[in-house]
């Protein structure tokens, strides 16, 4: 399978080291890249490839080895550089600032912002030229921290495409995105390389390689694996490149482990201001040893909902109650040590103290407990000997407990919060978008932990905007629709298209009339 | 366990270097500043080592700890503040106002033992700068009000209040110096060494230092404050509360930096005269800076800018190079130890690349 190094190379990685301390994040990779096609990278969490593409914009610098642009070995010292030579890079973590308007964003860094006065006007004329030449509907005005995730990702891509970029490189741009926005960027990557351009695409998702990318190198263990034609693979060989093993995409499930209804969300309503609601009159329950699932598009008020049960805001009316408690009313800290577990949506900006080490991290939600210090003070003995234990049970990939989160890959950091929320052995698992940025392997088992919360008894609720996922783990299905519940279903006597429209504001009821 | 001598390894390792860097940052700070005094045409060895002395010699040594002991605590003060995210430009006010509160227990409460009225002036001194750091927090929680504003703005309120009190109300003998009475014998700390200033307050500021260590990296409150300064998000997830702890923190900050004051008061001046504080809340911000919100880092920083200062007053006398050439060298130094911190990233990315040689 392995194919020849051929014409029309654009980009060549040559035997890239990168060192961090403690970890050799790149070893010996080479990666040929043509002119105008989708080059997807694949790996584990951890596997280096975020580290790779950083090296190759220019963000950081590889310990050895050659970036050869167009047959010229090139050297650089920022983004600038590299952006230079037309290589813009979409982050995993986005880097846009959110009270700048997008204009004022794509301007940050470009080479033509002016010195003394910024030349805005003209710099939204072209971005609404780049934006209806690509298909990318974006208001050059409107404020980046107004803007849904998926809209955010577009201002990224215009951002590079603005300031020149002939090679694109998407770092998992589609693991916060919803079906159809993934859609919409398909839509624009293909448009993007009938046009010229060569896109490097990463993400954990085996059949949207499948589906947009031509040649895909596999990284394993920060080692190239080999480069490997799309169409000549099937999603298990994918799986199996990059894990080294064979990978189950299916979960076992047992039946009939439901139990009492552990929470029951009774007409809850958040109101927005006096005339508008972010959530209005949501009804259900979540049973001990049930998973219950809500889907829907990003935005639909699935944080709101989360936020109201976690006590991060009070509802305005209606009730959440939880062994004799309602949840809509009560403290963060009276929810989370009643039994409650949350893995937030945004392991950034909620999950983890990116500046601290994995041990404070772990401890997070427990630190005030007898188990980790009697009295005022922390008993690093206990902290030390729990963050170790958890760093081998969920397979942590860190050079020691001591390092910071910050310098964990993306799936890694997600698995530290995972860890630490399940290892507490919740009653009611709240959990939001669990897997996002997993590799098949650790999807694999999150998964299987997850069920395990709920075979051994606890309620948990999933919140996912993937439909697979929600419609593989749950047990049944709400659909949330602009704050409102659209229905509930039986994954099993349900279709995606019943969920779909669901999805796009129709009731359960207006369907099956 | 294994992974316990790597980490004391590389920890033992990186302060090292660091502490090399910071050495050779003083070292080029004291060059330029040398090279200053050429152009004035003083000798500079003369200078130099007039500095030295004054620093470290026989007999001025003391009169460094002296000047150390003030920047210890309001080196705390700013560090811990940091720590919970939020920068404290106020720590002259609540020196001011934390001898405040130390004289008129210490002058005008008579009758008590040393023993009882020592440690009261010092909670006096404590509540007196707590408070008026806490007037700052209070602000920040219900009006969402800067406290870089609001605590620079304090300095000049209790400044003031300081130069109206001493002038009029709390003046010790109407129409002569304006200072307030001295503080009476028994709410005085004893001198350590015969013939020196240096008194107990040092190793109550170094007690400080403890108090502080325990506090940010054992206590489960420190924890907490740490959380909260470093990402307020998470601390709202986990049920931290915020408000209590920026409340909380003011509190103890500004405690700190008006112990420096009441310290201040009750080891060396005996009594408050006008601008008594004289710029030690500022070194503070310094002080921090340079040990990087650290226990052991402030106290290096202490003492090197007490040692500036006890040396740049012998240089004064001693070569005839004004003292604000030692202001000059103070900057310098803080340039340098920010820059070097590029110079350890350079030096620590050359480090990787022999590692990444011997693993490949
Ligand atoms: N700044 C850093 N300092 C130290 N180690 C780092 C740093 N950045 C990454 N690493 C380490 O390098 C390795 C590769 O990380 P990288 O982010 O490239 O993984 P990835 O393939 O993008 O994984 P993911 O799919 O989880 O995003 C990881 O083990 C990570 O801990
Ligand atoms: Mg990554």
């Amino acid at each position: 399978m392995e194919t020849k190094q051929n014409e029309n190379i654009i980009l060549e990685m040559r035997h890239i080291y990168k060192q961090f301390p403690g970890v050799l994040a790149n070893a010996d990779i080479c990666l040929n890249v043509r002119a105008g096609e989708v080059h997807a990278l694949l790996g584990e969490n951890g596997a280096g490839k975020s580290t790779l593409m950083n090296q190759l914009c220019g963000l950081i610098k590889p310990t050895s080895g050659d970036i050869v642009i167009e047959g010229k070995v090139v050297h650089f010292n920022s983004a600038r550089d590299a952006m230079a030579i037309g290589i813009g890079m979409v982050h995993q973590h986005f880097m846009l600032v959110p009270t700048m308007t997008v204009t004022e964003n794509c301007l940050i860094g470009a080479t033509d912002a002016g010195y003394l006065k910024l030349n805005y006007k003209q710099a939204a004329k072209r971005i609404s030229e780049l934006a209806e030449k690509y298909n990318l509907e974006i208001d050059p005005e409107a404020k980046v921290g107004d803007l849904a995730v998926g809209q955010r990702q577009r201002v990224e891509i215009i951002k590079a495409l603005y300031r020149g970029a002939k090679i694109l490189i998407l770092d998992e741009p589609t693991s916060v995105l919803t079906p159809q926005e993934t859609g919409e960027l398909f839509n624009m990557i293909r448009s993007l390389t009938e046009k010229g351009f060569t896109v490097l695409f990463i993400s954990h998702k085996l059949n949207e390689i499948k589906e947009i990318c031509d040649r895909v190198t596999v990284l394993r263990l920060g080692r190239t694996e080999g480069t490997y034609n799309v169409a000549e693979c099937t999603v298990n060989d994918l799986a199996r490149l990059m894990v080294g093993r064979d990978v189950s995409f299916s979960i076992e499930r047992k039946e009939g482990t439901e139990g009492e209804a552990m929470v029951q969300v009774r007409n809850l309503t958040l109101a927005r201001d006096a005339h508008t609601n972010l959530l209005t009159d949501i009804s259900f329950d979540v049973h001990a040893g049930e998973v219950f699932g809500i889907a829907g598009v990003d935005g639909n008020g699935q944080n709101e909902l989360v936020e109201c049960l976690t006590g991060a805001k009070h509802a305005t009316s209606g009730t959440a109650m939880y062994e004799g408690k309602d949840l809509g009313k009560e403290s963060t800290r009276q929810i989370m040590s009643s039994g409650v577990s949350h893995i937030p949506a945004d392991r950034h900006k909620a999950g983890l103290i990116l500046g601290m080490h994995l041990t404070e991290n772990l401890i997070l939600q427990d630190y005030y407990t007898p188990k980790f210090g009697k009295g005022a003070l922390l008993d690093n003995r206990a902290i030390d000997t729990y963050a170790s234990e958890l760093i081998e049970r969920f397979a942590i990939k860190t050079p020691s407990r001591y390092e910071y989160a910050g310098s964990l890959s993306g799936g890694n950091q997600q698995k530290v919060i995972v860890a630490r929320e399940l290892s507490r052995n919740p009653k009611f698992l709240i959990a939001m978008h669990p897997t996002r940025g997993l590799d098949v392997g650790a999807i694999e088992y999150i998964h299987g932990q997850i069920m395990k919360q709920r075979d051994d008894g606890a309620a948990v609720l999933l919140v996912s905007t993937e439909l697979e996922e929600v419609m593989k783990l749950s047990d049944r299905i709400g659909v949330l629709f602009e704050g409102k519940l659209m229905g509930i279903v039986n994954p099993s006597e349900t279709t995606v298209e019943e969920i779909g429209l669901m999805m796009g504001g129709t009731r359960l009821e207006d369907i099956r009339k | 366990m294994k992974i316990d001598k790597v980490k004391l390894k590389s920890t033992a390792n990186r302060s090292l270097t660091s502490v090399g860097v910071s050495v050779a940052a003083v070292v080029i700070a004291l060059v330029i500043g040398m090279l200053l005094v050429v152009a004035m045409q003083k000798n500079p060895m003369k200078a130099f080592t007039s500095m030295v002395n004054g620093a470290f010699g026989p007999g001025y040594f003391t009169e460094t700890l002296v000047k150390m002991t003030p920047l210890l605590l309001t080196g705390i003060s700013f560090a811990l503040c940091n720590r919970c995210g939020l920068t404290n430009l106020g720590m002259e006010g609540q020196m001011y106002i934390g001898a405040l509160f130390a004289t008129l227990v210490g002058a005008y409460v008579t009758g008590l033992p040393w023993y009882i009225h020592v440690p009261l002036c010092l909670i006096a001194g404590f509540i007196g700068g707590g408070l008026w750091c806490l007037i700052t927090g209070l602000l920040k929680v219900f009006c969402g009000a800067s406290e870089i504003i609001t605590t620079v703005m304090l300095n000049m309120i209790a400044q003031f209040l300081i130069e109206y009190l001493i002038n009029g109300p709390m003046i010790a003998t109407p129409g002569g110096n304006p200072q307030t009475k001295n503080v009476l014998a028994s709410a005085r700390l004893g001198t350590l060494i015969k013939g020196s200033r240096l008194n107990w307050g040092y190793f109550i500021a170094l007690g400080c230092i403890v108090l502080f260590w325990l506090f940010i990296s054992r206590s489960k409150k420190g924890y907490e404050v740490r959380v909260s300064g470093m990402n307020p998000t998470a601390a709202l997830y986990s049920g931290i509360n915020i408000k209590k702890n920026i409340l909380l923190v003011t509190f103890l900050a500004g405690g700190a930096a008006g112990l420096a004051g009441c310290i201040e008061i009750m080891g060396v001046q005996k009594c408050i005269q006008s601008a008594f504080a004289s710029g030690y809340g500022f070194d503070g911000i310094a002080v921090s800076l340079i040990g990087q919100n650290s226990p052991v880092g402030i106290v290096f920083g202490a003492l090197l800018f007490g040692a500036f200062r006890a040396g740049g007053n012998n240089m004064m006398r001693k070569a005839q190079v004004p003292d604000s050439i030692v202001n000059v060298i103070q900057a310098l130094v803080i340039i340098m130890v920010i820059g070097s911190q590029m110079v350890l990233e350079i030096m620590n990315e050359q480090k990787l690349r022999k590692q990444a040689r011997k693993e490949a």
